[in-house]
């Protein structure tokens, strides 16, 4: 549940960061590959190489899809449609997969915002990012 | 047995070796009880938890967030044998506090979000890696004991 605080704050939180969308993106992929391993099984057909061209347009996508989503919170089902369709049968990423990203994310955001990352922030794009990784995965059955 | 790189061990004694201890151990804490709510059931007897503010000035939070850091320097001051130093404190966990171990995992990941904003850039996606493979380590031993 989100409050209207929290979804304002989350909003201003992601427009922020559209122009270092791709550094961000980037970061938080390179992230779950090392800790995660085995979330490359979904990359085999990209160069995943830390900065490489393809991860920063890759990482880049990532962002401006979720900060699109941060603009209008309520309307995330219809903004979503689109993603929706092509994760659930193209894709078909196991959603677990999401919330491991998503604590990647947060671990980047941190990282990027360091005492700007409060617990308060923290807790409104956690929230933020599982409804969104719910929303997500809505078609898959 | 945990196999652990040299760059994993050198990694991990490093973090904690700068780590301010009173710092970074309420901070974690406190972040748990405000990002996971349902975690403060564990804390009833701590006092004014009632929103954000008032979980981070908390003292009674504050002094239990440093004592639980003070109990990972166990773990890594004795890598080769996590399991075993862990197996009293795990008991413990299960039958005398009845922690739902799932809470273990909550606290790891405000642990290396907080640790991550401290460090920045300097935590990257391969150190991160290795201070996650240990807190797995330790939050698998905490829970080995229960039954």
């Amino acid at each position: 549940m989100l409050s209207k605080r929290e979804k304002d704050l989350i909003a201003e939180v992601w427009t922020k960061l559209i122009p270092v969308a791709e550094d961000i993106g980037s970061d938080a992929l390179t992230r779950m590959f090392a800790t995660f391993p085995g979330t490359k099984t979904y990359f085999s057909h990209l160069d995943i190489s830390p900065r490489s061209a393809h991860l920063l347009s890759h990482g880049e996508k990532i962002v401006l899809a979720i900060a699109e989503g941060a603009q209008d919170i309520d309307q995330l089902a219809v903004s979503l449609a689109p993603l929706q369709t092509l994760h659930a049968y193209q894709l078909r990423i196991d959603p677990t997969n999401f919330k491991l990203f998503s604590h990647c994310m947060l671990v980047a955001l941190a990282a990027h915002m360091g005492d700007d990352f409060t617990p308060v922030v923290h807790a409104a794009i956690d929230k933020y990012l599982s409804a969104f990784a719910a929303v997500l995965a809505e078609k898959y059955r | 047995m945990v196999e652990w790189t040299d760059f994993e061990r050198a990694t991990i004694a490093d973090i904690f070796s700068k780590m301010e201890y009173e710092v970074i151990g309420p901070a974690a804490l406190s972040r748990c009880l405000v990002v996971y709510p349902w975690t403060q059931r564990y804390f009833g007897n701590f006092g004014n938890l009632y929103n954000a503010a008032a979980i981070i000035g908390n003292p009674l939070v504050a002094k239990h967030g440093t004592t639980i850091l003070h109990g990972l320097d166990r773990a890594v001051k004795n890598m080769d044998n996590i399991k075993s130093e862990y197996a009293e404190l795990s008991v413990l966990h299960s039958e005398k506090l009845h922690v739902d171990p799932d809470n273990f995992k909550l606290l790891s990941d405000c642990l290396t979000i907080v640790v991550s904003a401290k460090l920045g850039k300097e935590f990257n996606g391969e150190v991160q890696a290795a201070f996650q493979k240990f807190l797995a380590v330790v939050v698998n031993s905490l829970g080995r004991q229960y039954h």
